[in-house]
């Protein structure tokens, strides 16, 4: 148990080693330079203070140092908590900006992949046994789970928001309020989050449908159901046990689309323009905020190995085979 | 009696037609008496026992009557078939190694699975039919996949019969196992008849050896039909079918070096059962082929319980 678990541990470690390494990467090999364009934000005409900010920026930034120590000083600030300076909306620290989006971005992932795996799962595993049901259930599973997320996403603004008028089609809540706790904010802030929630759910459940749906008619052909059948056990018996066994892989597919999911999410948020951590990463691009850009990857790539984690230890509490697997068995 | 089958005729559907796999198959059990069925691969053995318990969807019983302890089983009802399954009728089933729940703990899958029955668990009676066929109690806590395959084989074995069926089909168990083993599920199985825990049984396997050790009774069958049917010792030293003596003879024997006598089979194949030839069903590959087996030969008692399914017998 314990070789198992710090094995995975050091996997993760590593993934986390190369993502951030990555993440640090990336922002510094776009085109551009995001200094200039803050001065140019400044609209300074004299030459001796441009140079002046430049070096002030530079020097607060550290980009007046050599690459390497750059990349060394990221990791020290990083894990003392320090993640920078935005540069878009200097001089509000990076960590500031993230808080103020996860809520969004997390109340949209969360919701979304739990409900739509449960519904997907449940509705699979109806469907396999309800002829008609499947007949109809499954072509439309497969167009759902073949959409892209933003295009689903756009449909379901045009078609609920723009004609049907029933919800409203951009930002987190009414531009006429300020966040405050209240019901009619929170009714605001569920009214704004409606269709982004719809089109990451709906694009999922198609996909965990079928694969339920798939899983469960293996397992109602497998040995040991036809063994219970031939002993009279009641349908309802066999059912459960095919559900529970098919669950299993779909645990293990959780685990693997998690990084889709998230990344369908942060494209949903910016069709929506809806002010989660996707929004931000497109306006960290936008305006070359190395820092912002730094920090919503870092915190995206936490967010999916905890996740991750999690799931296997889920994954070893559910399935005695895998507890077998980690005392050697082959089975 | 304890079984009475008459005329059964079960066929399987498929896109070319009906494949005949039993076609009118008509034999009795009597109360204690455990009846070896052999025959090759496609004669329709595993179709008879399946057909006493649970036919599969392609399966359709087209006629005849199973009565099991004077009362008819409704075998072509899925449905009404689940009163007698596992209580009258049940199966050690070919597939034993795989036929238990792998996410189950073992005691907690036969809790539920007699519970869904309207049984008590009587844990003391279980562990003493595990004692009885070499379990481990604390097997019960454990998950299939840490027990052996014969130790997974000898738990469906007491899981089939807690119930005490007065029939239990056992469907190939010998054949995945090596010599020893094989030797005691033999024994278990009839030390299950000793203990009343089964009141008969049907032994359906490949193995005639094996069959003659544990059979009171040996039926051969050929083509979906009765070939032979008598007590193990006839069948063995005096057959009268054609087929049955070929099969025999296809067998190696102790103390016969093959290097010298080739070991023979039997040349040819059987019919396909999509469309049978009328007449006798061996006859392209008898050796004694007459011009009277173009008719269909009447299964003939022909000595006390010796019954020949052949005019030259």
């Amino acid at each position: 148990m314990r070789r198992y678990f710090s094995r995975k541990l050091l996997i993760y470690g590593l993934t986390f080693f190369v993502a951030v390494t990555v993440n640090w990467l990336i922002p510094r090999f776009m085109p551009g330079d995001p200094v200039a364009s803050m001065v140019a934000r400044a609209n300074v005409a004299q030459p001796e203070a441009v140079e002046a900010m430049r070096a002030y920026y530079n020097d607060l930034f550290g980009f007046d140092q050599p690459l390497w120590q750059q990349y060394v000083n990221f990791w020290g600030a990083m894990f003392q908590g320090d993640f920078g300076i935005s540069i878009w909306l200097f001089p509000t620290p990076v960590s500031t900006v993230i808080n103020g989006a996860v809520p969004y971005t997390l109340g949209l992932i969360i919701p979304s992949v739990l409900l739509s795996w449960v519904v997907g799962n449940r509705f699979g595993a109806y469907a396999a046994r309800r002829k008609l049901l499947d007949n109809t259930v499954l072509p439309v599973g497969y167009v759902l789970t073949a959409m892209p997320y933003m295009w689903l996403a756009v449909l379901l603004a045009w078609a609920l928001g723009v004609i049907a008028g029933l919800f409203p089609v951009a930002g987190g809540y009414s531009f006429s309020m300020r966040p405050n706790w209240s019901w009619t904010f929170a009714l605001d802030l569920l009214h704004h989050w409606t269709l982004p929630f719809l089109s990451l759910f709906l694009v999922a459940l198609g996909g965990w449908a079928i694969g339920m749906r798939n899983m469960i008619i293996y397992e109602l052909e497998s040995d040991y159901s036809n063994y219970l059948s031939a002993l009279g056990a009641p349908a309802r018996l066999i059912r459960r046990y095919a559900f529970r066994n098919a669950v299993l892989p779909q645990i293990t597919g959780l685990a693997l689309q998690l990084g889709v999911l998230v990344a369908g999410a942060l494209v949903t948020e910016i069709v929506f323009a809806y002010p989660g951590l996707g929004s931000l990463i497109l306006k960290a691009i936008q305006n070359q905020d190395f820092f912002l850009l730094q920090g919503t990857f870092l915190f995206i790539v936490l967010g999916v190995l905890i996740a991750n984690f999690i799931i296997d230890i889920v994954y070893v509490v559910v399935d005695p085979r895998t507890r077998a697997g980690m005392a050697g068995a082959q089975a | 009696m304890s079984l009475q089958v008459s005329e059964l005729k079960v066929y399987y559907r498929t896109l070319k037609g009906e494949v005949r796999a039993l076609d009118g198959m008509t034999f009795e059990l009597g109360d204690g008496e455990i009846l070896g069925l052999v025959g090759e691969s496609g004669c329709g053995k595993s179709t008879l026992g399946k057909s006493l318990i649970r036919m599969d969807g392609r399966m359709r019983h087209v006629g005849g009557t199973v009565v099991l302890d004077d009362r008819e089983l409704p075998i072509g009802d899925d449905r009404a078939m689940n009163d007698f399954r596992f209580r009258e009728v049940s199966l050690i089933p070919q597939y034993a190694m795989s036929a238990l729940n792998p996410t189950r703990k073992l005691r907690r899958m036969v809790t539920e699975l007699l519970r869904s029955r309207g049984a008590e668990v009587d844990t003391a009676e279980l562990e003493r039919r595990m004692d009885q066929v070499g379990l481990p109690r604390e097997v019960l806590d454990r998950y299939p996949i840490e027990l052996s395959g014969g130790m997974k084989q000898r738990m469906v074995m007491v899981i089939s019969t807690l119930l005490d069926p007065s029939l239990l089909i056992a469907d190939e168990v010998t054949s995945a196992l090596d010599v020893s083993t094989q030797k005691a599920v033999a024994r278990a199985l009839l030390g299950f008849r000793e203990s009343g825990y089964i009141k008969s049984m049907i032994f359906v396997t490949h193995d005639i050896a094996l069959t003659h050790h544990i059979a009171d009774t040996i039926m051969v069958m050929y083509a979906g039909r009765l070939a032979e049917k008598a007590p193990a010792d006839v069948i063995v030293k005096a057959p009268r079918h054609p087929y049955t003596k070929l099969l025999l003879d296809s067998l190696p024997e102790v103390g016969v070096r093959h290097a010298d006598r080739r070991l023979e089979g039997i040349p040819g194949s059987p019919p396909s059962l999509l469309d049978p030839p009328a007449g006798c069903r061996f006859r392209a590959r008898c050796p004694i082929a007459g011009d009277e087996c173009a008719q269909d030969p009447p299964v003939a008692e022909l000595a006390p319980d010796h019954h020949v399914a052949c005019w030259k017998a």
